[in-house]
């Protein structure tokens, strides 16, 4: 049957998506941006997902303000990168993985959360800058990668709870796949940041710290956190946070964290990343 | 619409159903910009470009001026105006600065020494308080 694996979490500054397409990435600003990736980069070579299922928010790429689900699940063979004002990014295409993502709609709609199904969709850099930061710039992307676009755009986001909970039912979907399968579920976004408003470049050590610390070991608690705190402590698009509980949902309770890289400034953003595996099943790698 | 304790988070606006209906076809011609030839047709004569949308004659004033805090006051979203910023070759960080009334220099500053604290930042209340 198909397993998740592990859980990888990071922002999606655009920024570094352009830095690294303009060849920028060893510039003395971005190295070490990039440089936090380099174990990652093994670690993900070395565990070789079949799957990523890689949650992320469409930031006014493919949903304008004619169409907004909370939930999006990508169900193509294929996804464009997105032309977001500046041409497309020099990225592979992603190939998704149609049969699995059908079946994951199916489970988890039975399952009572009631996601869109998406067969057409450009994906933006939501989706395509943690895989730059994971894989660099091979000719096509290693494994399948099903988007799940997540509405953080116009309030009210989904909870942390309902994500945290929508995460269990990925896993339980996964799980009755009958195909083997090695899934690794991807939570981007974050961390503090703020971009419009007198109040923008808030930056919140202390609450990203604690969000770390935390979303290991406790994630139900992590899951009680409001939209206001978020806002008010990691500022008005510091509300991606969210979405790491989607897949944070998606491992067991008890998890290795492998890895963690915290770096400030990307652009305006605080960047974030953990990886986490399953205690029970972890690669037993370590930077 | 607003829970009430947002009002009291300073400098910031929630993009709300209510804000998403007013900025609507501000953030829809932001939107028709990810298309190259719409670039063009904007760069073009951005003012005849704009009557395209049935906007309000400020929001069109606030794009013609790339006033992003008023575009923003009018319903613009900022996910939405970077496709405008991208098209004018601007970055998140650029037009974060001039909304902070920041310097480029002094706002990239600030982020390199770790950003705007969020002491003194949670609350107008707190503000009230410290001032």
């Amino acid at each position: 049957m198909a397993r998740i694996i592990a859980s990888v979490n990071c922002s999606h500054v655009p920024a570094i998506g352009a830095a690294w397409d303009l060849g920028k990435s060893q510039t003395p600003y971005w190295a070490p941006v990039f440089n936090g990736f380099d174990f990652s980069r093994k670690w993900i070579a070395a565990i070789k997902p079949d799957v990523i299922i890689l949650v992320y928010n469409d930031h006014a790429s493919a949903f304008s303000l004619e169409i907004i689900p909370t939930f999006a699940l990508g169900c193509a063979a294929e996804f464009a990168p997105a032309d977001e004002g500046w041409g497309p990014r020099p990225v592979p295409v992603v190939k998704g993985h149609p049969v699995l993502a059908a079946h994951v709609a199916q489970s988890v709609i039975l399952d009572e959360f009631d996601l869109t199904i998406v067969n057409r969709m450009d994906v933006d850099h939501g989706l395509t800058v943690p895989l730059t930061l994971m894989f660099g710039q091979p000719q096509e992307w290693p494994c399948r990668i099903i988007p799940l676009a997540v509405n953080v755009v116009q309030y009210p986001p989904p909870t942390g709870n309902r994500c945290y909970h929508f995460g269990q039912a990925i896993r339980r979907a996964v799980e009755s796949f009958p195909e083997d399968l090695r899934v690794v579920v991807f939570g981007t976004g974050g961390m503090s940041h703020q971009l419009q408003g007198k109040r923008a470049g808030l930056i919140n050590r202390e609450f990203d710290t604690r969000f770390l610390d935390e979303l290991s070991r406790n994630p139900r608690e992590v899951a009680k956190i409001p939209f206001i705190e978020y806002v008010r402590e990691a500022g008005s698009e510091g509300i991606e946070l969210v979405m790491w509980l989607i897949a944070r949902g998606a491992l067991d309770e008890r998890v290795r964290e492998v890895y963690r890289f915290y770096h400030v400034p990307a652009s305006n953003t605080a960047l974030g990343h953990l990886i986490l595996e399953n205690e029970a099943t972890s690669s037993g790698l370590t930077p | 619409m607003l829970p009430d304790a947002f009002d009291d988070i300073p400098g910031t606006t929630l993009f709300n159903a209510e804000r998403s209906r007013q900025g609507y076809h501000l953030n829809m011609f932001c939107m028709s910009l990810m298309k190259a030839e719409n670039r063009n047709a904007f760069k073009a004569d951005e003012a005849a470009y704009l009557q395209k949308f049935p906007m309000t004659q400020e929001q069109r004033e606030a794009v013609l001026k790339r006033d992003w805090g008023r575009m923003i006051e009018l319903g613009g979203n900022i996910y939405f105006l970077s496709k405008l910023f991208s098209t004018d070759g601007l970055s998140f960080q650029h037009v974060a600065a001039t909304m902070t009334g920041l310097t480029q220099e002094q706002y990239a500053q600030m982020m390199l020494h770790g950003g705007r604290s969020v002491q003194g930042n949670r609350s107008k209340s707190e503000q009230k308080g410290s001032g």
